[in-house]
C-alpha cells in the first residue's frame, strides 16, 4: 500500500527575540501552536497527536520538558512524542510527525519545536568540564572555523564569500517580521568591518542566540481538502546520521548530508536539483556554510558552491534563492531553527511568505543539521500533491 | 592492566525561569503568605496552578485563594535528607490537598518520625521567615489540629510581582573515561601518545574509544603515534574564552600526529600567529606536571604536501 500524502495546512511562529521574559516555556510554545491552529482554522480537538522537539535539556535545565508542556499543547489524552537530534531536531521532529501521517497512524498531527536560550547558556551546556579531557580551546566558532578554512583551501573561494552571505541573509531578514535580527543599517562594508572572532569567521557572520518556537499542522488528503488555504505537500523527506568524529570524516561535505539529500531527491523524482528546485531554506549558522551546503546538497559541484553565492544566484531575486527568511544567521532558537527552515519552505510553496516570497516557488527544500555535522534532516515540499 | 580512572564531575548552573502570568501570581502570592490555585472550566481548583486547562486546553487564569491548612493524601519518609532539600533532619515527603483545592501539592512535612505521619492527617503551612517568591517560601508543612482556614476568590494582583526566578541546578556524577582512554591518559603522563588500531579498517584512533565508530567493533591493539604531526587546518582565535588564561590572538589547530587516523586539537606556539599555515610540521611542547602538551611548535621541517593530509582535516 502506498504512503498517505502529507500536507502542511497550518504554520505558526513566535516573533523571535533575544529573550522572551514575558512568557514561560509553556506560554512560548502555546503562542506558536495557537498561530498554527489559526492558520489552519482548526481547534485542539482536530489534533490527533503532538510531536515536539528541542535541543539538549541542558539548554534550559528542564529535564523532559515535554511532560510539563502537554497541557499547553492540548496533548492531554493524546499521544505525545519528543524527538532529540541536537541542532537538526526541528527538522527531524517534523519528519517524525509527517511519518505518522504518511503511515496513516494519525490523520492530523501538531508538530512543534522550541528553544528559550535566554534561560541558560548554550555554550556552557555544550562544554561541560569533563575530567581528564583537554578543554576545548576556542568556543563555538572555534569548532567550526577550521572546517571553513578547509573549505576555502579545497575550493579556492575568495575571502569575501562569507560576508556576501551574511549581508544577503540580514537583508532578507528585514522582510521577515518574525526574524530576530533586523539590522536596518546593514551594509557589506559593515559586515566586512565587524570583528574577526575566530579567523576566518567575523562577528557578523555568526548566528544570534534567540528565544522562539515554530509549529506546523500536518495532515492527510482528507485534512488537506478541508484546508482554508493552499497546503504545502511533502514530496520527499529523509534523515541521516554519522559520528561527530571518525577517521575519514569529511567535515566540509559530510557523507550523511549527501546521502540524505540524495534520498529526498529520489523520493521526489528530482534529478537536477539546481534546475528543478525553486529555493532552499538551509541551516547556515556561520555564513560560509551556505556555499559548503550548496555543494553537499547537490546544488553545485564540488568546489563550485561559492560561485553561486558570488554570482547572486542565492539572492532573494536570484534563480536559486537561499534563506529567504533571513535564515539561522538572523534567527537561532536552536531547537526550533530546523523546523523554521521546514516551515519557511512550506510558506514559500503556499505563496504565504509575505515580503520574502519567491514568485512562483513550486518546490522548496528545507534543511537542518546538528551535533557537529552528526545529524541531517531534510524535506522537499511542493505546491501540488506528490502524485499529481 | 592498571585500574580505570575515575573522578568526580559536578555539573551546576543557575538557570533562569520566566514565569508567565499564572506562575508569577502563584509565587508572588507565596511571598505574601497567600496560596493561589486556578479554576478549570469544569470547576476544579488546581494547586499549584497551571496556565492551560488539562481537559479543554483553554488558557485559564481565574485565581482562587485556597486554605493554608490541608490533608495529606499520600507520603513517603525520607531517612536521609540530601543537600538542597527543604529540611536537614529526616522528614516526610507529602502530597497535601489544601482546603478548597482539588489537587495536591508536593512538599515536606516536619514530623518526629514515620509513626507520626498518616494519610488523611491534617497539616498546615509553616512559612519561611524570609520569602522571595519561590516554592521554598513554604518552609514545610507541620501537623495541625485546629480550625480549617477559609477560601476566597483572589485577583492574583500584587505590588512588585515576581516575574522570574533563578533555579540553581546541580548534578553530582562519578565520571570514568573507561578502559581505552585510561590507557591513553596514563601513556600521556610518560609524554607518549598511544592510540588503538581498528582490526578492520586499520585506522588508528587517538584518543582511543575502545571501539571503531565506523566499523562498530572493539579495538585493542595499541599503537604509539607522533610525537610530530601536521597542522591540517586551524583558526585564529581573537576573543578571550572564559576560564582560559591564553593571550589572544592565538592559533587553534587540528593536528594529525604521524600515524594517527584523525586529527586532534591543540594550540600552536613558537611562531607568529599569522605565519601558521596548513601543512606546517609541529611537535608537542610539554610543561612540568601537565596532562597534555601545553602547545605545539614548528619542527623546522618542510611543510607537508596537501595530498598527504587532505583526508585528515
Amino acid at each position: 500500500m502506498s504512503k498517505e500524502p502529507v500536507a502542511v495546512v497550518g504554520i505558526g511562529q513566535t516573533r523571535h527575540v533575544a529573550a522572551r521574559r514575558d512568557v514561560s516555556l509553556a506560554g512560548l510554545v502555546r503562542e506558536a501552536a495557537q498561530r498554527a491552529l489559526q492558520d489552519a482554522e482548526s481547534t485542539w480537538a482536530d489534533i490527533d497527536a503532538v510531536v515536539i522537539g528541542k535541543a539538549p535539556d541542558f539548554f534550559e535545565g528542564v529535564m523532559m520538558p515535554e511532560l510539563y508542556l502537554a497541557d499547553a499543547l492540548g496533548a492531554v489524552g493524546k499521544p505525545m512524542l519528543r524527538v532529540h537530534t541536537a541542532g537538526s531536531v526541528g527538522g527531524s521532529t517534523a519528519l517524525v510527525a509527517a511519518n505518522l501521517v504518511a503511515a496513516r497512524v494519525h490523520g492530523t498531527v501538531l508538530t512543534l519545536a522550541f528553544e528559550k536560550q535566554s534561560e541558560s547558556n548554550a555554550m556552557w551546556g555544550l562544554s561541560l568540564p569533563i575530567p581528564f579531557q583537554q578543554p576545548l580551546l576556542a568556543g563555538a566558532g572555534g569548532f567550526f572555523a577550521p572546517h571553513i578554512r578547509a573549505y576555502m583551501r579545497r575550493s579556492g573561494a575568495p575571502e569575501t564569500i562569507g560576508a556576501l552571505v551574511a549581508y544577503k541573509d540580514r537583508r532578507n531578514a528585514l522582510k521577515n517580521p518574525y526574524a530576530h535580527l533586523h539590522e536596518h543599517d546593514i551594509t557589506l562594508d559593515r559586515v566586512m568591518a565587524s570583528p574577526m572572532l575566530w579567523d576566518p569567521i567575523r562577528y557578523s557572520e555568526t548566528c544570534p542566540s534567540s528565544d522562539g518556537a515554530c509549529a506546523m499542522i500536518l495532515t492527510d488528503r482528507a485534512g488537506a481538502a478541508r484546508s482554508p488555504r493552499p497546503p504545502a505537500w511533502m514530496l520527499g523527506g529523509a534523515m541521516r546520521s554519522e559520528p561527530t568524529l571518525f577517521a575519514g570524516k569529511d567535515f566540509v561535505s559530510p557523507q550523511a548530508g549527501q546521502d540524505c539529500a540524495a534520498d529526498v531527491y529520489r523520493q521526489a523524482g528530482i534529478t537536477d536539483p539546481r534546475r528543478e528546485i525553486d529555493g532552499a531554506e538551509i541551516y547556515v549558522p556561520f555564513s560560509w556554510y551556505e556555499p559548503m551546503w550548496l555543494e553537499n546538497l547537490g546544488f553545485a559541484g564540488e568546489g563550485e558552491g561559492w560561485k553561486l553565492t558570488e554570482a547572486g544566484v542565492t539572492e532573494l531575486d536570484g534563480d536559486l534563492p537561499v534563506n529567504m527568511s533571513g535564515g539561522v544567521l538572523s534567527t537561532n532558537p536552536i531547537g526550533a531553527s530546523g523546523m523554521i527552515r521546514f516551515a519557511e519552505a512550506a510558506l514559500q510553496v503556499r505563496g504565504q511568505a509575505g515580503e520574502h516570497q519567491v514568485d512562483g516557488a513550486r518546490r522548496v527544500l528545507g534543511h537542518a543539521y546538528g551535533g557537529g555535522s552528526q545529524f541531517f534532516s531534510m524535506w522537499l515540499v511542493g505546491d501540488r500533491p506528490p502524485d499529481s | 592492566m592498571s585500574a580505570v580512572l575515575k573522578a568526580p564531575l559536578v555539573v551546576e548552573f543557575p538557570f533562569t525561569r520566566s514565569l508567565g502570568p499564572v506562575q508569577s501570581a502563584f509565587l508572588t502570592g507565596l511571598r505574601e503568605r497567600v496560596i493561589l490555585g486556578v479554576k478549570t472550566r469544569d470547576g476544579r481548583t488546581l494547586v499549584p496552578p497551571v496556565e492551560y486547562d488539562p481537559v479543554t486546553a483553554e488558557e485559564i487564569s481565574d485565581l482562587v485563594h485556597v486554605g493554608l491548612t490541608g490533608t495529606v493524601t499520600t507520603w513517603a519518609w525520607n531517612h536521609e535528607p540530601r543537600r538542597g532539600q527543604p529540611l536537614d533532619t529526616p522528614f516526610a515527603w507529602v502530597l497535601v490537598r489544601l482546603d478548597g483545592a482539588d489537587t495536591a501539592l508536593l512538599h515536606a512535612l516536619d514530623a518526629p518520625g514515620p509513626d507520626d505521619v498518616h494519610t488523611g492527617m491534617r497539616v498546615r503551612v509553616r512559612w519561611a521567615e524570609e520569602r522571595t517568591g519561590a516554592i521554598t517560601d513554604i518552609a514545610c508543612f507541620e501537623p495541625h489540629d485546629g480550625e480549617d482556614s477559609t477560601v476566597t476568590v483572589h485577583a492574583g494582583e500584587f505590588e512588585d510581582p515576581v516575574t522570574g526566578i533563578v533555579a540553581e541546578a546541580r548534578l553530582d556524577y562519578t565520571y570514568s573515561p573507561g578502559r581505552a582512554q585510561t590507557a591513553y591518559i596514563n601513556a600521556l603522563s610518560g609524554r607518549r601518545t598511544v592510540g588503538e588500531r581498528c582490526p578492520s579498517c586499520r585506522k588508528v584512533y587517538v584518543p582511543p574509544r575502545g571501539a571503531c565508530p565506523t566499523c562498530g567493533i572493539a579495538t585493542a591493539e595499541q599503537v604509539e603515534v607522533g610525537p610530530r604531526g601536521t597542522v591540517t587546518t586551524f583558526c585564529i582565535v581573537n576573543i578571550k574564552a572564559k576560564n582560559l588564561d591564553i593571550e589572544v590572538p592565538y592559533v587553534y589547530a587540528h593536528i594529525a600526529l604521524d600515524g594517527a587516523g584523525l586529527a586532534l586539537h591543540g594550540r600552536i606556539g613558537g611562531i607568529p600567529y599569522d605565519e601558521v599555515r596548513m601543512g606546517l610540521r609541529v611537535e608537542p611542547v610539554w610543561t612540568e606536571g601537565a596532562r597534555y602538551p601545553d602547545h605545539y611548535r614548528p619542527t623546522g621541517e618542510p611543510d607537508a604536501d596537501y595530498d598527504t593530509y587532505k583526508e585528515l582535516l
